[in-house]
């Protein structure tokens, strides 16, 4: 019939919301990540390939650190320092060697930190980093332990020191042995003024707390990721304190650049390079008092 | 006279069941003596198990009891010639952290501590004794002066924390606290810190980095709040007594963790039930620590504070080398 062939064909199949739902939860774990900001679905792949960020806004994804080590220090350059430091329970506090034992088995890492020494653009660096994923990247004993030895070992080879942050503050476990963390690794990063020896602190999603109101905030240069969380009390803790509703972008990176207290915020995909430009201009080379023919 | 504590409550009935006894001896004529006595002698028996075996929660309410000497009080009564000295040169003057020149036994000292009010009223001015960045940028200053003139720096701890607020995040909070960690711990004069009640978290460490730590016997000091750590781990608020127990806050835990140097003992009871022995203890304990550590080279002073703090921590290490400890 004439009419059958006007007929329009439908070319695409309707899905109620319900079946949609079912196909989206029948694709494979992990081969699709929901943008958290702009809601996109993306190929997992596709972000990996953006170092962690949306392709379409540019959300920074929380990223691992072997992640982290991989996208930032040359390639095949990394020494490990103080791997077999690990926790102990000093208070004995229900449930925290468990805990400790799960999280290993988890993410594969032994604590919340990894430092050693490796190569940005080819300048020698001490690096540290923390992974969020291990107790909220809390410091306790081992963390300040590790950054601790991490800074004396920068002094020792004359290195600079680069710590990426990622953590809740304090480890609650440890109680005041946590605390005093903050004192340990200031006091390092003291040493390491006094040797003039450049630090740069990087802030990423979230550096709040104990972490935040030690070496995190003590960079010679602060650099932070592009929407992390960062401060030092909670926002909840506060609303209860002043009454009051919060900005949204309070203590967001870029809150903290219009406060004066970061110097600036790069995006994760120029990371590398302006770490590398920094480095390149701390290098050596001609500075006052080094008596080299201009 | 000082407001009870509800773990006291038995000792303070049987007092005034001793008293209402004397009255009527007194005015009635007639003679309750012996069972004064006895009374007496139960009351002090109570005193004793009462006081002698303090649960870190009813520490914790010691060293918040509204009647606690504060620093001012403190310094009062253990410096003379006290300048109290204002503001941060930058932004303002926090009236949650006090300092000022002094002198100790003759010594010119440079003093600085968290400053709690005596009512509501007086609270609301000192923010409770929780500073916002410029209080602890203050200190800084002063400290710095006090190198400059090579005078000690005594830091008088006493807060629930630093000032969680809308104003004290966009100031630096975090910056303020880790920059006075930094700079303390290089500082080249004698620093001497004695948590006289609350130590909480990073706004108490901010006057915390010194060649000796001190802790009166009921002070506390810890990573967070008995209440804050119960909110985190139970999710209620209610359960700080619980928390207090678990978090090993008390002066007595510190000392064993070989965190605090030394314990300045109390009165019976509490700093607040009599502040005059209690501050001729502290100061007794300052003026020792200040004459030795006068002795030492700049040099031998910031290594051993180094050292100090790099010895803070618990850990094992697993290598190719047998188990080490930490301890």
């Amino acid at each position: 019939m004439l009419k059958d062939l006007f007929h329009k064909k439908r070319k695409y199949a309707t899905l109620t919301t319900q079946e949609l739902a079912e196909r989206r939860d029948n694709i494979p774990e992990g081969i699709m990540t929901k943008c958290k900001k702009c809601s996109e679905l993306l190929i997992s792949r596709e972000i990996e390939k953006h170092l962690q960020t949306c392709p379409r806004c540019g959300y920074h994804f929380p990223m691992n650190a072997p992640e982290r080590l991989a996208s930032t220090l040359d390639e095949g350059n990394f020494t490990e320092y103080d791997q077999g430091l690990t926790s102990v329970d000093p208070l004995r506090f229900d449930g925290y060697p468990a805990k400790i034992e799960q999280v290993r088995t988890a993410t594969g890492l032994m604590e919340a930190v990894v430092t050693g020494e490796g190569a940005i653009g080819g300048h020698p660096v001490v690096v540290g980093v923390m992974d969020s994923r291990f107790i909220m990247g809390s410091m306790g004993s081992v963390v300040g332990e590790k950054i601790t030895r991490a800074i004396e070992r920068a002094i020792e080879r004359r290195y600079p020191v680069i710590l990426f942050s990622a953590s809740g503050g304090a480890r609650m476990q440890e109680g005041v042995f946590s605390l005093m963390q903050m004192a340990k690794t200031s006091a390092a990063l003291n040493r390491l003024s006094q040797a003039k020896l450049p630090y740069i602190s990087v802030l990423t999603h979230p550096t709040t707390g104990g972490v935040s109101a030690s070496f995190a905030s003590l960079g010679d240069i602060n650099i932070a990721e592009p929407g992390a969380l960062i401060g030092f009390a909670g926002r909840r803790v506060i609303e209860q304190t002043i009454r009051q509703k919060l900005p949204d972008d309070f203590q967001t990176a870029e809150f903290l650049l219009k406060h004066g207290m970061i110097d600036l915020v790069v995006h994760r995909k120029e990371m590398k390079q302006t770490l590398s430009k920094v480095l390149d201009m701390h290098a050596g080379g001609v500075r006052h008092g080094s008596r080299s023919a201009l | 006279m000082a407001a009870d504590l509800h773990f006291e409550k038995p000792l303070t009935e049987l007092r005034a069941k001793i008293e209402e006894l004397r009255k009527f001896t007194e005015e009635k004529g007639i003679d309750f003596t012996d069972e004064i006595v006895k009374l007496e002698q139960k009351a002090i028996e109570l005193e004793q198990s009462i006081y002698g075996e303090l649960t870190p929660w009813n520490k914790v309410q010691i060293a918040r009891h509204a009647e606690r000497p504060t620093t001012l009080d403190y310094i009062r009564g253990i410096f003379t010639d006290f300048i109290e000295l204002h503001g941060d040169r930058t932004f303002g003057d926090d009236p949650a952290l006090v300092g000022g020149i002094a002198k100790l036994d003759g010594i010119p000292v440079t003093v600085v501590g968290h400053q709690k009010g005596r009512d509501t009223k007086e609270n609301i001015f000192r923010r409770f004794g929780m500073p916002e960045p410029e209080g602890y940028r203050k200190a800084l200053r002063l400290m710095k002066q006090a190198e400059k003139f090579g005078r000690p720096v005594i830091c008088f701890i006493d807060t629930p924390g630093a000032y969680p607020g809308m104003a004290a995040e966009e100031r630096g909070q975090s910056e303020a606290i880790a920059r006075n960690l930094l700079e303390m711990a290089g500082l080249e004069t004698p620093v001497i810190c004695i948590v006289t009640g609350e130590g909480g978290s990073g706004g108490a460490l901010a006057l915390g980095v010194g060649d000796r730590i001190y802790m009166l016997e009921h002070a506390v000091y810890s990573v967070i709040s008995p209440e804050g750590a119960a909110a985190l781990l139970w999710k209620d608020a209610a359960q700080a007594q619980r928390a207090a127990e678990t978090m090993k806050i008390t002066a007595q835990d510190l000392y064993a963790f070989g965190i605090a140097d030394g314990i300045v003992e109390e009165p019976m009871g509490g700093a607040h039930k009599d502040p005059t022995a209690t501050v001729k203890r502290v100061q007794e304990q300052l003026v020792s620590a200040v004459r030795e550590l006068l002795l030492q080279s700049t040099d031998e002073l910031l290594e051993s504070r180094y050292q100090k703090f790099k010895a803070i921590g618990r850990y094992q290490e697993v290598s190719n080398e047998p188990l080490k400890h930490n301890a």
